[in-house]
C-alpha cells in the first residue's frame, strides 16, 4: 500500500496529490546573492544555451530544462547558483535573518539553506552551521566556500546536545531547524524515498525532531525566532512536534508570508488534537505548485 | 590601524601564545594544525614561529592583485593546518572545537603564497593586476584542469584566471604562470567540462 494514502483525508484533492507525487521534479537553482544577480544568471544561461524558466513566486529561483546538468554550467562554477529544490527555499525566507545577527543552523549539511541564510545576511554576522556527520560536513564546507560565504562557523555535534561554548556562549537571534525526517515530500526526486517507510520510523524520528527543536529553542534568545521545517507530510513529525514545543517551552507559533499556494497546519490527526496555533504552520503539497512537499512553521521565543 | 581592533587585546591577538604557555612547555610555541589560532596583527606580535601576520596577508593581496586593503577590514584571519589561512567575517573569542571558520583563503609557510580557488572567486573580482582574461576555449580548458597558453607578458607566478561571462570579467580560479604557459590549479573536485 502507498504510505501517502494515509494523508488523503488531509489534502483537498487526493487524486491530484498522488498524480503530482508520481511525476519527476525539475532541477531548480537558487541565485546566490553574494556572487551574482538573477539578471546576470539569466544572461549567462542564455549565452550558454541553457534552458530555464523563472518561478512565479521568487525572482531568484529558476527551473532548468530536463537536459541540463546544473553543476556543469558557468553560473554553478562561479558560485552564482546553488541547486536547491524550490520549496526548500521557504524556511530561510520565513527565518528572515538580518545582517549582523547570530543564526543557528543545527542540521546544516549539505548547506542549501545555510548558504541562503548567509546570503540573506549579506555574509555579515555569524551562522553556526552544525551537523553530526563528518562526510556531510565536508560537503557543507565545500558548498559554503563555493558560494563565497565567510560568516559561517562549522561545528560537529549531535544537534540534540548542541553546546554554545565553542561559539562564544551567547544565545542566537534566530535558528533554522531543518530536521532529518521521513522525507515523504521528496518522493518526486527520489522515488525510493518511501521504500522503507514505517510508522515506527516516523515515530522514532519524531522523537529526534522534538529534541532538536527543543535544544534550538533553548539556545535562542528571548524574543528570537525559530523556524521549524521538514520535507514530509506526517503530522507526527510536524504539528505533533510543534505541539510538544508549545507545551514544554515558553514560545508561540507566528504567521509568516508565503506566496506559494499552501494549506494550514492540521489540528486533528489519528485521535490526537493539536493547539489551534499550529494552523499558522504551512503545508505545501506537490500538487499545489508542482513542487516537492514541505512543512514550515515559524516560532517566537517569549520575550 | 588597518586592523580589526585587535591591538591591545592580547587574548585574540595570537591565541596560541597563552594556551601554549599554559601547557608548561619549555620550547617556543609551535603551530597546532588541529586548532584555529588567530594571526598576529604584525610581526612584532608574532609568537608562533613562521606564522603569517595579518598585515602580511593583507599586503600580499594588495601587492599581488591590487585589492584595496580595506577589502578585509571586517574579516579576521586564522591559521589551522600548516600554513592554511582562513578568512572569517567576524569575531569569535575561542573557536575551540570548531571544524571550519569562514573559508580557506591562502596557503602560507611556503616560498610563494598561493590563494585558494574560492578566495580568488570571492575576492578576485576586484583585482586590478595579475588577472589573465582567457578566451572562451582556453577558459573551458582551464576549468577542466588543462594547461593553456594565453600569451601573457606580465608577472610569473600565481595569477587570477578569469573570463568574460554575462557582461563582465569573472574569476575562474588560480593559474600558475611559468615558462610561457598557464597551469590550471583548479582542484580536482571543482574541475568541470561545461
Amino acid at each position: 500500500m502507498d504510505p501517502l494514502a494515509r494523508y488523503d483525508p488531509l489534502v483537498d484533492d487526493p487524486a491530484a496529490f498522488h498524480a503530482a507525487c508520481d511525476r519527476p521534479l525539475p532541477s531548480v537553482v537558487r541565485v546566490n546573492g553574494l556572487a551574482s544577480t538573477p539578471a546576470r544568471v539569466r544572461r549567462a544561461f542564455e549565452e550558454a544555451g541553457v534552458g530555464y524558466e523563472p518561478v512565479c513566486w521568487h525572482d531568484g529561483l529558476f527551473r532548468l530544462a530536463d537536459d541540463v546538468s546544473p553543476g556543469n554550467t558557468w553560473p554553478f562554477v562561479h558560485g552564482w547558483v546553488y541547486g536547491q529544490e524550490e520549496v526548500s527555499a521557504v524556511p530561510a525566507l520565513a527565518l528572515d535573518p538580518e545582517p549582523g545577527e547570530r543564526v543557528f543552523d543545527p542540521c546544516a549539511a549539505p548547506g542549501s539553506k545555510t548558504t541562503q541564510v548567509a546570503a540573506l545576511m549579506d555574509d555579515r554576522g555569524l551562522v553556526v552551521a552544525n551537523d553530526n556527520d563528518l562526510g556531510r560536513l565536508s560537503a557543507l564546507r565545500a558548498n559554503a566556500e563555493r558560494c563565497g560565504v565567510t560568516n559561517v562557523a562549522v561545528t560537529r555535534s549531535d544537534a540534540r546536545n548542541f553546546s554554545l561554548s565553542p561559539v562564544g556562549g551567547e544565545r542566537f537571534d534566530r535558528a533554522l531547524v531543518d530536521v532529518p525526517c521521513s522525507c515523504e515530500g521528496t518522493v518526486r526526486k527520489n522515488p525510493d524515498a518511501l521504500e522503507d517507510w514505517s510508522l515506527d520510523h516516523v515515530e522514532g524520528i519524531a522523537g529526534v525532531q522534538t529534541a532538536i527543536l527543543g535544544r534550538a529553542l533553548e539556545v535562542t534568545r528571548a524574543g528570537g525566532t525559530v523556524v521549524y521545517a521538514t520535507c514530509t507530510f506526517a503530522p507526527e513529525e510536524n504539528e505533533a512536534v510543534l505541539q510538544h514545543a508549545l507545551e514544554e517551552y515558553d514560545c508561540h507559533v507566528v504567521d509568516f508570508e508565503l506566496a506559494l499556494k499552501h494549506a494550514p497546519g492540521v489540528t486533528k490527526w489519528k485521535g490526537e488534537t493539536y493547539d489551534d496555533a499550529v494552523r499558522q504552520a504551512k503545508r505545501i503539497y506537490p500538487h499545489h505548485n508542482d513542487t516537492g512537499g514541505f512543512f514550515c512553521a515559524k516560532l517566537e521565543v517569549a520575550a | 590601524m588597518t586592523d580589526d581592533g585587535l591591538d591591545g587585546d592580547g587574548q585574540g591577538r595570537d591565541g596560541a601564545a597563552a594556551r601554549d604557555a599554559g601547557d608548561g612547555g619549555t620550547d617556543a610555541p609551535t603551530n597546532d594544525g588541529q586548532r584555529f589560532d588567530r594571526l598576529p596583527a604584525t610581526a612584532a606580535d608574532r609568537v608562533v614561529d613562521g606564522r603569517a601576520t595579518r598585515r602580511e596577508v593583507v599586503d600580499w593581496w594588495v601587492d599581488r592583485f591590487g585589492l584595496e586593503a580595506a577589502t578585509f577590514d571586517s574579516h579576521t584571519f586564522w591559521e589551522k593546518g600548516a600554513g592554511k589561512v582562513w578568512a572569517f567575517a567576524g569575531e569569535v573569542d575561542s573557536p575551540a572545537g570548531v571544524e571550519g571558520l569562514g573559508m580557506t583563503f591562502l596557503r602560507t609557510r611556503q616560498e610563494h603564497w598561493k590563494p585558494t580557488t574560492n578566495a580568488v572567486q570571492r575576492f578576485g573580482r576586484a583585482a586590478t593586476r595579475n588577472v589573465v582574461v582567457l578566451e572562451e576555449a582556453d577558459a573551458t580548458a582551464f576549468l577542466a584542469g588543462e594547461t593553456v597558453e594565453p600569451g601573457w607578458d606580465g608577472d610569473w607566478g600565481y595569477l587570477v584566471a578569469a573570463h568574460d561571462v554575462a557582461g563582465g570579467v569573472e574569476p575562474i580560479g588560480v593559474g600558475l604562470y611559468v615558462h610561457d604557459e598557464l597551469r590550471s590549479r583548479m582542484p580536482k573536485g571543482r574541475r568541470r567540462e561545461p
